[in-house]
Formats: structure tokens, sequence, C-alpha cells
């Protein structure tokens, strides 16, 4: 039951775009279609259940203070916590390609269809932060998994509302200087009072 | 006269002047007229997130300014010894190693800071406008133009983020920096007036709000029109 919390938590009021502004990049730069939405979204939710738990082990068995003691008593005090940041965007970056290959060797149709948006994903914020977020908030390897599911689907549904808001968008009449990243901005603001009312919920 | 610019013009060919009219518009033009917040789009992500305050603003904005200023030197300076297939993960490696020095900084000269910031200063690291700048300009430039590129887009990222914060700062909290400025004010007036102050301005929507309106402004003066 706690882990189901923490999904509803993770996708609904602590969502990746309207709480925390992660991945703002790429979803104001790929939500102008439906179909490259869903295309990067499910990307997103892909990477982020694998590399969360990844680093949740790189974390808990290499880096935190005091992990290196399976090694031995003299390794007990090291504290390797300011490689952090380089080890997570390593084992992003390095996933993300392995991803890739595997993707496109065994599931053609699917690399087709994620293809394009993975090499993209290893510089997205929202990724890096869902595995700071899981190493800042003390996770059990469960819950880091269900927070990186959780976290990439409710960056999906951020998207891909935005997208199909815009593609409507495209028929009215915004003022010149507000086109484009200007009324985006504003209805993500929008979208993200109605994602505020989920806030009441007691988990 | 004639004279005069006869020497200017042996001047520039022997070298060109430290902040010439060239290298000027190299730190300008990311201001205004190419802002890499209002008109390209990149780096919204951090952008947002530590704007409630202007004092963890202000902390974000140097720590970017000295990791893009370092990250295009070192970079334009290994420019002709990356191989371009493993150029990503190069970037990459020296964007985070400074990032952690900044974290590693905060962590140790301004701890209340470090906590406040939390994951954000990590974020840096998958700022776009860093790793754009690398991409489109480091690897391209020699070293000093690539630390005034690195500049110039690090200020027009500051300032942007500056404006946000006093926005929300102001309405949000009625303070400036913690010192509060609505309680002067009203105090002025007597008890019988108060100023209010909003707190959708300190949630997340209050940034979109205000950093849409401020494109707004922001596009209609350079008039560029987005299609």
């Amino acid at each position: 039951m706690e882990l189901f919390n923490l999904a509803i938590r993770s996708i609904f009021i602590d969502n990746m775009v309207f709480a925390y502004f992660l991945g703002m990049c790429s979803f104001l730069a790929v939500s102008k279609k439906v179909s490259t939405a869903l295309g990067l979204g499910a990307a997103v939710i892909f990477v982020l259940t694998i590399t969360v738990p990844l680093n949740w082990l790189l974390n808990e068995f290499i880096l935190k203070e005091g992990a290196l003691a399976f090694l031995g008593a003299s390794f007990a005090t090291i504290d390797l916590t300011f490689l952090r940041f380089i080890m997570f965007i390593a084992i992003i970056a390095a996933m993300v390609q392995l991803v890739e290959m595997v993707v496109e060797k065994f599931a053609p149709a699917l690399y087709g269809a994620l293809g394009i948006f993975l090499p993209l994903i290893a510089v997205n914020c929202a990724i890096l932060g869902g595995s700071l977020f899981m190493a800042q908030r003390d996770y059990t390897l469960a819950e880091a998994t269900v927070y990186g599911f959780g976290s990439g689907t409710g960056f999906f549904l951020a998207i891909v509302a935005l997208a199909a808001i815009r593609e409507k968008l495209k028929y009215s009449n915004v003022p010149n200087g507000l086109k484009g990243l200007g009324i985006t901005m504003l209805i993500t603001g929008l979208m993200g009072i109605a994602f505020m009312s989920f806030m009441g919920i007691d988990l | 006269m004639s004279t005069d610019t006869a020497e200017k013009e042996i001047a520039i060919k022997e070298s060109e002047a430290l902040l010439s009219k060239r290298r000027k518009k190299l730190m300008t033009d990311p201001l205004v007229d190419d802002n890499p917040i209002t008109i390209q789009v990149l780096g919204i992500c951090s952008a947002l997130a530590v704007t409630t305050q202007m004092q963890p603003t202000l902390v974000m904005a140097l720590s970017v300014i000295f990791v893009m200023v370092m990250a295009n030197l070192s970079i334009s300076l290994l420019r002709n010894k990356i191989p371009t297939r493993v150029r990503i993960i190069v970037q990459l490696a020296v964007v985070a190693s400074l990032v952690t020095l900044v974290n590693e900084v905060l962590q140790a000269f301004a701890y209340d800071m470090y906590k406040e910031l939390s994951v954000f200063v990590g974020l840096i690291i998958t700022n776009c406008i860093v790793m754009g700048r690398l991409e489109a300009f480091a690897l391209g430039n020699k070293p000093y133009d690539s630390v005034l590129d690195g500049f110039g887009s690090a200020l027009g990222y500051s300032w942007i983020i500056l404006t946000v914060a006093f926005f929300r700062e102001l309405w949000g909290s009625g303070s400036l920096f913690g010192i509060p400025i609505f309680d002067g004010i009203s105090s002025l007036f007597g008890s019988d007036f108060q100023l209010a102050t909003n707190g959708l301005m300190v949630s997340p929507v209050g940034a979109f709000i205000i950093l849409g309106l401020l494109i707004w402004v922001q596009r209609t003066k350079t008039g560029y029109v987005e299609h």
C-alpha cells in the first residue's frame, strides 16, 4: 500500500513538471504534436524506471558513506558522496546507449517509436533529477523503482496533455509576442493550477 | 585623423583588440536579442525551481556563470583533441566535475544555501544552456572567445531568473533578499493599510506565469515572432 501511495504521489502530487520544473526543455520543445510527445513520454518512463533503481544500487553499495564496508574494515570510513553527480550522469548516459542498442536489436518496432528520443534523454533534467531525489530521500530499492516509474508517468501525462492543447492552439489567434513559448508557459501555469488540486489528497 | 585610422588598422592586423566590436557582440547578443531563456528556450528547468527567493537565485546565477565560463574554456582548449564520437561524454564529464566543485564549495562555506538549493545545483549538469553552448560554440572557437560567449550566455540567463525571482519574492513573500518590504510600506500608512501577499507566486504556478509574461514583454520589444 505504501508503494501504491508513493506511485500516486510521484505521478500527481510531486509531478516532475508541475511541481519541480524538471525536464522543461524537452517538455517545451517536443510538445508540438501528440504523436511525438507520446514517443518521448514513453522513452522517459522507460529510462527512469531503469536508471533510478540502478543508481540506487550504485549509491547504496559504492557511493554512500560507509557503503564500501563490505570490502573490509579499512574501507568502512570512506565517503564517496561527492562523486554522485559524475557517476549518476555516467550511468545514465551509458544506460541510454545500452538500452538504445538492445531495443534496436530485439524490438525494431519499439525502436522505430522511441529511436530518436533515446539519445535526447541522456541530458534531460528529469532523468538526473529522479536519481538525485531518490538519493536525497533515502528510498529503498522497491520504492526507488516505483518512484522512477511514477515520476516517468507523471512526465508522460504532462507532456501528452500539453501537446494535445497545443495542437488545438494552432487555430487560435495569439498575440505576436506571446506566440510559441510565451503562451505555452501560461498554459503550463494553468495546468499547474489544475494539478495543485491533487495536493489536497491525504496519502 | 588619417594617421589615426592607419594605426588602428595595423593594430587589428597584429592581434584583435581585447574587447573588439565582434567580441562585445559575443557577450551582448545573449543578453537581449538572442537570450538563452526567452528566445532559444534553453535551461528553463533550473530557471524556475530556485526563483522563489532572491538569495538562492543569485547563488544559482553565480554558479551557472562559473560553470559556463570554465566549461567553455576547458572544452575550447581541448577542442582539437576530443574525438567527435565521444564528445558528449567528454562534455558531460567536464561539466559534472565543475558542478561537483561548486557543490562542494557550497556545502563547505554556505551550508544553509546548499540545503535550500538541494538537487538543483546538480541539475546544472543537464542545463541545456551549458551543453548547447559547448556544442554550438566552444567546440569550434578559440578559448578567449569561448569564455566571452559563455559569460554572455550565463549573464543572459542570470538576469532573467533574477527578474522572475524579484517579482515572485516581492509578491509572494513581500520581501527582497529576506528584507521585508511590504511590512515597511504598510507601516508608513498607519495600521488600517496592509499590503497583501499572494500565495500563488510562491507556488510553481507563479513562476510559469511570470516567465510567460516576461517572455511576452521581451519578445514584443525585440519584435521576435515564433512560427
